[in-house]
């Protein structure tokens, strides 16, 4: 492991450690919270009994479901906007100001119109999340050099094979950047939305487990969302790097 | 075959041709380019010089047949050239046009693989090329971690390995500094000699097309024509040490009093001239 990638890990034991002891020896009130060791303890035992499963089946799959919209509409409609400038320069306020809204404030009206199911819960995921994959699709539509297309021309490629073969990869990194967003988005929305409001799902559970002073539960959860948004973060940020490397973007 | 013995040492030729940008969005029409005549001789190296903007460019699109002419005619190997660019003419970008996503070696296989050439020709023929462009080092590395140049030369590899017989090349070594170019001139001569291909070289280097051509066109600011072309009689077995020749002060002097007056205008001290 590099040097900094030892630092990283020293930073979280420490962090770990500290919260550890403090709830170890009484600085902490373990009323308030648990102690790491017990958190991981009662994740491991709630995982083995597999009482939470259906839960979180259905978050994770909401989840991912929110996403993939938000990622492959969010897509097609950039797509559609850059071909026509016009539409785009009106839109474009718009999408500037997008994120300074709580677009959650519009879950209960969501609500009211749907009734509480899976519906709201992935509207709000795809609203909170499509909005940065179409700027992100924007972006690298932008940046397809156009020299591109007259090599593909050279090489008498027809307007799919230009697309797939040279548009697409030149403006990848850039989408990318678009879909590492809306899995952040999305992943927030959903828990926040069953968190507030929802028939069922880990939100929901957390948000009852508090309620019910059930500490081992609620920060077991709490850590299994915590691992999950980490490992599939650093998943899409090694590929980040990776495309950051080979093709000298975001280098000086 | 239908065309005259006479027109079979002519490889590609130009006649009559302009080219008139539309104006887009409320702007006036560009008149770039013309009206130019040109005959390129199969297996000669025709260099191109002329003030920037004066529409080199725009000459070398039309005569790849990236762009329709205005008006005039564009014959390739004695068909027209209509719409598409024909097989057998290979283009090297003033852009960097590599593709960062490829590494070098998948650069250069790019046009074998859509081609469908298969694997052991292309790994034979890319090998080779690499080799021959000085990349073979370089096989497993991306555009991003080389210089500017070499990602040209990652671009001529391309080109090259397609063999085509009609080479255009549009001011490729622009960005480099003047003794990196010199020795990227002797390179061009060894691909011309090697590949028996006909070159059209466009830059805005006198000295670069006085050492590397047979035959160099100056052009007038824009819209751009042809004001002389300059045979050099260089011999086909040339490097970059003829600078010192006499004959080499000659020619660069001759450009230089064509190109001179044309400089100034594309510059804009026409115009002031004129308003005093
Ligand atoms: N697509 C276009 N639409 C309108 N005008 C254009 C277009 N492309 C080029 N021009 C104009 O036509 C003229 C000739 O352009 P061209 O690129 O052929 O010149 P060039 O001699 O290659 O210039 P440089 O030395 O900068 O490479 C320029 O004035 C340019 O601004
Ligand atoms: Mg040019």
């Amino acid at each position: 492991m590099s040097r900094v990638g030892w630092i990283r890990l020293a930073v979280i034991v420490i962090a770990v450690g500290a919260l550890e002891f403090a709830c170890q020896f009484g600085f902490i009130n373990r009323k308030v919270v648990i102690p790491p060791s017990e958190m991981a303890v009662a994740l491991g035992k709630l995982l083995a009994s597999g009482q939470a499963n259906g839960e979180i089946a259905r978050t994770f799959g909401i989840i991912v479901l929110a996403i993939a919209i938000a990622v492959v509409l969010g897509f097609a409609i950039g797509v559609v906007i850059h071909a026509l400038p016009r539409l785009r320069q009106a839109l474009d306020p718009f999408f500037a100001t997008y994120y300074a809204v709580p677009i959650f404030i519009f879950y209960p009206v969501m609500v009211a119109i749907f009734g509480l199911s899976v519906i709201p819960i992935v509207l709000i995921g795809v609203a909170t999340a499509i909005v940065a994959m179409i700027m992100a699709t924007l972006n690298g539509l932008d940046r397809i050099p156009r020299v591109l297309s007259k090599v593909a021309r050279v090489h008498r490629m027809g307007a799919v094979a230009t697309a797939l073969r040279l548009k697409l990869p030149a403006a990848a990194p850039y989408l990318f950047t678009g879909v590492k967003l809306a899995v952040s988005y999305g992943f927030i929305a959903v828990i926040a939305s069953e968190f507030i409001l929802a028939p069922a799902g880990l939100g929901r559970v957390i948000s009852d487990a508090y309620s019910d002073f059930n500490n081992p539960r609620m920060y077991a959860l709490m850590l299994l969302l915590i691992i999950v948004a980490t490992f599939v973060n650093m998943v899409l940020h090694a590929f980040d790097q990776r495309w950051a490397e080979r093709r000298g973007i975001g280098r000086p | 075959m239908t065309t005259a013995p006479a027109d079979a040492a002519i490889h590609a030729s130009l006649k009559g041709v302009t080219r008139i940008y539309p104006g887009a969005g409320g702007n006036k029409p560009v008149h770039a380019l013309g009206p130019v005549d040109l005959d390129l001789r199969r297996g000669e190296f025709f260099g191109v010089v002329g003030p920037s903007g004066c529409g080199k460019s725009t000459l070398l699109e039309v005569l790849a047949g990236l762009q329709q002419p205005t008006a005039g005619t564009v014959n390739f190997e004695g068909k027209p050239v209509m719409g598409e660019v024909p097989d057998g003419i290979g283009v090297v970008f003033q852009e960097d046009a590599s593709f960062p996503w490829l590494t070098v070696w998948d650069n250069a296989a790019f046009g074998l693989r859509r081609a469908g050439i298969d694997e052991a020709e292309t790994r034979r023929r890319v090998d080779d090329v690499l080799a021959f462009m000085g990349l073979k080092d370089f096989a497993r590395a991306y555009p991003a971690q080389l210089s500017g140049g070499m990602r040209q030369r990652v671009c001529i590899a391309r080109t090259l390995v397609l063999q085509p017989r009609l080479i255009l090349l549009d001011e490729p070594f622009g960005a480099l500094d003047a003794q990196t170019r010199l020795l990227m001139g002797d390179e061009v001569l060894r691909l011309w000699r090697r590949t028996g291909a006909t070159v059209l070289l466009i830059t805005h280097a006198l000295d670069e097309a006085a050492m590397l051509s047979d035959r160099i066109g100056a052009m007038s600011a824009r819209p751009g024509r042809f004001m002389d072309i300059v045979e050099t009689h260089w011999p086909r077995e040339r490097d970059s040490t003829i600078v010192g020749e006499v004959a080499f002060g000659e020619i660069t002097g001759r450009l230089w009093e064509n190109l001179r007056g044309e400089s100034l205008k594309s510059l804009g001290y026409a115009g002031m001239a004129a308003a005093e």
